[in-house]
């Protein structure tokens, strides 16, 4: 079984993003992690080749910081990992990040099977996987809650939808995205962190994935941002003291006066 | 002009879920009407599998005209077959916009049609505007978990695609007796994601995303008498029980009732919050139009989200409550 788990650097908080002054974003010396719901994802493809064999590849497009992430993916069971860096890829959008993604992936030999994370928690988009999935012309199943089963032909999975809950066989080649609820993903252990801080990790460039410039970062991009600002804030907040009692009485007055209950 | 339908126009999936079509559909119309007028251009609603009565209901909220693919029956969409239904309309028709609701399966089909089509598309946006100059799309959007609101436009390809969440904007006032007219397109899809096996009986099948009142514990809500208690003041309201992250995590409570950034995102029209602290990450899963929040320690940072601040004990405040009446 080969997989490939495509996983994201984030920030570790959105709180120390903003300069109070000036309001731009602050990149510098804030600390990076892997996205929390990418090591679901790398979690599952370390569990499914303990079971089925084979190989556990992780990708992510980024700076070169980013290799950071990749060790640690190694140190929880990965084999190996590439990181895709370049001054083109700056400014991608989620298609030109799939595309780009895509094009590792197809250098590297299809997999047959693709993880991501739900979504990234910097963009909250949760576009990727399936942006990626269309790209490499193969099916999705996004919020997955468990893999009941899975080989080198099919995989039955059990979804979660608007509705609830529902079972779904997908050919492979295929790409999952899941949910944190389908599994509590390991601590590296001490060799496993040695591993990763010794392994080696694939460097890929545009130039190596042998792909247009017009179709990958800024320039690859449909989308622009064309400002940012500060969201509105909240009204005023109303302090409603007093005994519980009191406390009770005066909020369903308050929430009665606004036509809530 | 394609069967009397003008290329350009602002388009709105029409998603179907167990109970027919979704309410964000509607609300979607609504937005779609107004930014029809400034363009000048009409309103589609596309329907792939369905009926002429859900047709009229489109025309209702809204819709000028209705797109109705014909496709066989699905126990469940499948992202694949719908990007290839969408596809061929939107090459036949060439919509200007198309609008998804950001459902659990408008947020995985989006992405896969915008991947198809080679356009951009902008997640949860929760504005929408037309630029007067450019005609294009102004789509604001949250980021870094609501800490900086963007906005962004796609201006060299089409469809500009956005999704928005549910309960975002409002349901537009219906306006019946509207001349419905539907365009039906047999479209053989070929592609599909999956074979589907069955639905699951779900232990817990609440849509906390649906609720107009949720009443959301927290580790502060201290003990299970008092999650009782909780229980009791959102069957009373209407509403139902939510929860951050934290409970979800120990166990207590299911991972389908956890609202926050890795949980659902929310928009009810009451959201009160018992013993939650209101993380960054849990308070990005919050669109409330009011909040109120009930914690024991004054510098939660919830209080700075809450319209209305009470300190109290979780116990003390709800057995308060309830007992008034």
């Amino acid at each position: 079984m080969k997989i490939h788990v495509c996983v994201k650097q984030v920030p570790a908080s959105n709180e120390t993003l903003l300069d109070p002054v000036t309001h731009t974003i602050i990149r510098e010396g804030t600390q990076s992690i892997l996205n929390p719901f990418d090591a679901y994802a790398v979690e599952e493809a370390v569990r499914i080749k303990a079971r089925c064999g084979g190989t556990v590849t992780a990708f992510t497009m980024g700076i070169p910081a980013a290799e950071g992430i990749l060790r640690r993916v190694i140190a929880v069971g990965a084999d190996d990992a590439v990181l895709l860096t370049d001054r083109a890829f700056a400014g991608s959008d989620t298609l030109a990040t799939a595309r780009t993604l895509a094009a590792a992936i197809r250098k590297k030999g299809m997999p047959d099977l693709i993880l991501c994370g739900k979504m990234a928690t910097d963009g909250d988009t949760a576009q990727v996987g399936p942006m990626l999935a269309e790209c490499l012309s193969i099916p999705h199943i996004s919020d997955v809650a468990e893999i009941e089963s899975v080989n080198e032909e099919k995989c039955t999975v059990r979804k979660m939808t608007d509705d609830g809950y529902v079972r779904l066989e997908v050919r492979l080649p295929a790409l999952l995205t899941v949910l944190k609820e389908i599994n509590i993903p390991r601590l590296p252990s001490v060799s496993g962190v040695l591993r990763g801080e010794k392994a080696g990790v694939g460097r890929m460039t545009r130039e190596d994935l042998g792909i247009d410039p017009e179709t990958t970062g800024l320039k690859g991009s449909a989308t622009r941002v064309v400002s940012t600002e500060r969201p509105v804030p909240a009204r005023e907040t109303v302090w409603i003291e007093g005994t519980p009692e009191a406390q009770a009485g005066q909020l369903k007055a308050l929430l009665r006066e606004e036509k809530i209950c | 002009m394609l069967n009397g339908l003008e290329p350009g126009g602002v388009w709105v999936y029409a998603e179907q879920g167990t109970d027919g079509i979704r309410p964000v559909v509607c609300e979607l119309l609504g937005q779609a009407v107004r930014l029809a007028g400034e363009l000048e251009q009409t309103v589609t609603a596309v329907l792939v599998g369905g009926t002429e009565e859900q047709a009229a209901s489109l025309a209702t909220c809204g819709a000028d005209r209705i797109l109705l693919a014909e496709v066989p029956d699905e126990a469940l969409p499948d992202e694949r077959t719908h990007t290839e239904v969408l596809e061929r309309l939107a090459e036949k028709y060439q919509p200007a916009i198309l609008l998804l609701g950001a459902t659990a399966f408008g947020r995985s089909l989006a992405p896969r049609l915008a991947a198809r089509l080679g356009t951009g598309l902008t997640a949860d946006c929760t504005g929408l505007e037309i630029d007067p100059e450019t005609g294009l799309l102004r789509q604001t959007r949250p980021a870094f978990g609501g800490n900086l609101m963007a906005t962004i436009v796609c201006p060299e390809r089409t469809p500009q695609m956005a999704t928005v969440r549910p309960k975002v904007f409002p349901m537009p006032v219906p306006s019946l007796n509207r001349e419905v007219r539907v365009i039906r397109e047999r479209i053989d899809a070929t592609e599909h994601c999956f074979e589907f096996l069955e639905r699951l009986p779900s232990a817990d099948e609440t849509d906390i995303g649906a609720a107009d009142v949720l009443v959301s514990i927290g580790q502060g809500i201290g003990g299970a008498e008092n999650i009782a208690l909780a229980e009791k003041l959102a069957r009373r309201l209407g509403g139902t029980l939510s929860s951050s992250r934290p409970l979800v995590d120990s166990g207590v409570m299911p991972y389908v009732r956890q609202v926050g950034q890795t949980g659902k995102t929310v928009a009810p029209k009451l959201y009160l919050a018992l013993g939650i602290s209101g993380a960054i990450q849990h308070m990005a899963g919050v669109a409330a139009k009011t909040i109120v929040a009930v914690n024991t320690d004054p510098d939660a940072p919830i209080f700075g989200y809450a319209h209305y601040a009470i300190r109290c004990d979780c116990g003390s405040f709800l057995r308060a409550l309830l007992e008034k009446d």
